[in-house]
């Protein structure tokens, strides 16, 4: 076997191979070890991979499954866009998958543990084998791989609240449509082109302007934009962050929207391209009015929140409006904005779900009650709380102003001087919600008795440096933008010229 | 004995749904046919055996444990043949590598046939997983479990 040749199918192979066995440990600490194990070896299988493609000189790498040459056969191509969203969801899940112990410990029934870890890996691969692949119709198996392993995850919250079947029945209805939508759209294509290979389908598509294929533009837009959460296709999303398990809201709000963005980015940029008839139109009245709606209506439904996880999971709905608003406007900076957006706003959420995850830990409670006067009772978990809060809100010297600068030069070379306001106006409201929650959890006296009382005491070890390490990133990255502006920047121009427009 | 000629009638068909779970199974190289559909009508057998003679007793037969573990071996033996694959220096699912001396393609037989057997194995046991778990659950939710 020749290990660099096939590099970009470890990411896939390891947690697909992994996963199953989990099922036949011994319940309780042996599927964790072995999850975190799968986790760090498709890291470092995804960092080989981003060095490796960004030295390549084509830009990209392509691997052939089964030795059937592409258009027939499935091919993996791995370009920066998707390295950078790869090693996005492996990074996550090699700190979430260690930090999960303690909370599901807590969260899960210990007969569960073995398979809750199957199906956390299972999902990891699914959205990995998303990001990877370059078969249009291959993206919906493993979206619907991925999907279907969350859809269990999310129930598992059931032992806490009863309210998380619900909220997975709904999020499986809605994700279920969507994935509908998205593989009715690819069946349109393949009728009108004959292939599914997504290189191919962007030649094929060139000068093709038929029905048929709008109607499939319309519904792979569509059913995206339900996966990816995008208002007002975004009712599934609060219900489902709330009353997943701790550990699962962590690892889903930092990959799994991001990797329908991702999506939705290929199919605009890479399948169908400018040449598109529907693509400006798409852009102008659909993808940015829908993004900045969704920027001020959620972040204002977030300020009214008494349940901290509910208010990140609106943020998020907020933040996603950020990056479609990126994207919608067809540059390169644009672009690279959306893409360096996807990237940091992964690890914001992330630290911020994982301090949540340390507070229901000690107080068993994600409710706004349960933050009161934390401060004193947990200061790791405040501050970590507290860093990755200023990141979200965009303060200087962290990833949420780099996001937020770039968006902004994006905004204005692109002659859309007033989302430019926008998006700091939209900023403010993000301070109101953060602020809101810094204030009780500092402010506050701590409850001395009462459901809400916390023991002195903070979060174990193994929750702290997993999540500290997220918050660092989180600062790192928002110092030194080498890695994701750079990475970020030069995958948006090769998507631009695929898609043919002015670079 | 009670319903006499429902016991001999499932004796009678179960014998031959499973002959007709592997026919399709080994036809699925060739013809329609392969290991998802060989593996609904092989859990359909033991289905019809819990109909007949009631869970409990199909849980005796093929216990819980079992379906677990004949689960994870499914899926391993359909990556298995994969990374095998990828050890023998083709790529992933590449089956000519299986005997790369044929020359008529024959590890690409030997290897759909390896790939079929893990997924029928796999959606046999997870069918059966399923009915298990609906007909084996309360009939109602208690009222305070909500």
């Amino acid at each position: 076997m020749n290990f660099a040749e096939q590099l970009p199918v470890l990411p896939i192979i390891t947690p697909l191979v992994m996963a199953p066995v989990t099922l036949l440990l011994p319940k309780g600490r042996a599927p964790w070890a072995w999850a975190t194990l799968a986790s760090w070896l498709t890291f470092a299988a995804c960092v080989f991979l981003l060095r490796e493609v960004s030295a390549s000189s084509a830009g990209f790498i392509s691997y052939h499954l089964g030795d059937w040459a592409p258009p027939l056969g499935i091919e993996y191509r791995v370009d920066l866009a998707n390295a950078l969203v790869l090693l996005l969801v492996s990074g996550i899940a090699s700190l979430v998958f260690p930090f999960a112990y303690r909370s599901v410990q807590l969260e899960i029934d210990e007969r569960q543990s073995s398979l809750f870890y199957g199906a956390l890996l299972i999902c990891m691969t699914g959205l990995l084998g998303v990001t990877i692949t370059g078969d249009a119709f291959n993206v919906f198996v493993f979206l619907e791989i991925s999907s279907l392993s969350t859809y269990a995850l999310i129930a598992m919250g059931a032992r806490r609240d009863r309210r998380a079947l619900t909220a997975s029945f709904n999020y499986l209805v809605m994700g279920t449509i969507g994935a509908t939508f998205f593989v009715i759209g690819i069946g349109l294509l393949y009728q009108a082109t004959g292939t599914l290979n997504m290189a191919d389908l962007h030649d094929k598509l060139a000068g093709n302007h038929s029905r048929v294929v709008d109607a499939g533009f319309a519904f792979i837009v569509v059913g995206m934009g339900l996966k990816l959460a995008m208002f007002p296709m975004h009712l599934w999303l609060p219900n489902a962050y709330t009353y997943a398990p701790s550990a699962v809201s962590a690892f889903i709000a930092a990959t799994a929207t991001k990797v329908a963005v991702y999506v939705l980015i290929r199919f605009l940029y890479s399948i169908f391209g400018f040449d598109f008839s529907f693509m400006g139109s798409a852009f102008t009245f659909v993808l940015l009015p829908l993004g900045l709606a969704g920027m001020f209506v959620a972040s204002f439904v977030a300020v009214f929140q008494d349940d901290v996880k509910r208010m990140l999971a609106y943020s998020s709905v907020a933040q996603i409006g950020y990056m479609l608003l990126g994207l919608s406007f067809a540059t390169v900076e644009g672009l690279t904005a959306s893409l360096v957006h996807v990237f940091n706003h992964a690890l914001m959420k992330g630290a911020l779900f994982m301090a949540v995850a340390c507070v229901v830990l000690r107080a068993g409670s994600h409710s706004v009650e349960a933050f009161a006067g934390l401060a004193r009772r947990m200061p790791f978990t405040t501050w970590a709380f507290i860093l990755s809060g200023l990141s979200l809100i965009g303060v200087p010297l962290t990833v949420g102003f780099i996001s937020k600068w770039y968006l902004l030069q994006a905004a204005f070379a692109a002659g859309h001087w007033y989302a430019g306001f926008l998006i700091v106006a939209s900023s403010l409201i993000a301070l109101l919600y953060v602020g809101r929650i810094v204030e009780v959890m500092v402010l506050r006296e701590p409850a001395e008795e009462g459901k809400y009382a916390i023991p002195a005491r903070d979060a174990p070890l193994s929750m702290l440096i997993p999540m500290w390490i997220m918050v660092a990133a989180n600062i790192y990255f928002g110092v030194n933008t080498e890695l994701t502006g750079e990475i970020a920047r030069r995958a948006a121009e090769a998507l631009m010229m695929v898609a043919g427009g002015a670079p | 004995m009670e319903r006499l000629i429902l016991r001999v009638t499932t004796k009678l068909l179960f014998a031959p749904i499973i002959l007709f779970a592997l026919y399709v199974q080994f036809h699925g190289d060739y013809g329609p046919g392969g290991g998802f559909q060989a593996g609904v009508i092989f859990a359909v057998a033991f289905i019809l055996h819990a109909f007949c003679y009631g869970l409990d007793e199909t849980k005796k037969a093929v216990p819980q444990k079992a379906l677990t573990v004949a689960m994870v071996i499914g899926l391993l033996f359909y990556v298995g043949t994969g990374v095998a694959t990828m050890l023998l220096g083709a790529n992933l699912l590449g089956y000519d590598s299986i005997d790369p001396d044929s020359t008529h393609h024959a590890g690409q037989h030997y290897g759909i046939l390896l790939v079929e057997w893990g997924v029928g194995m796999c959606v046999a046991s997870t069918m059966m997983t399923i009915f298990y778990h609906f007909t084996g659950r309360e009939p109602d939710i208690n009222q305070e479990d909500w």
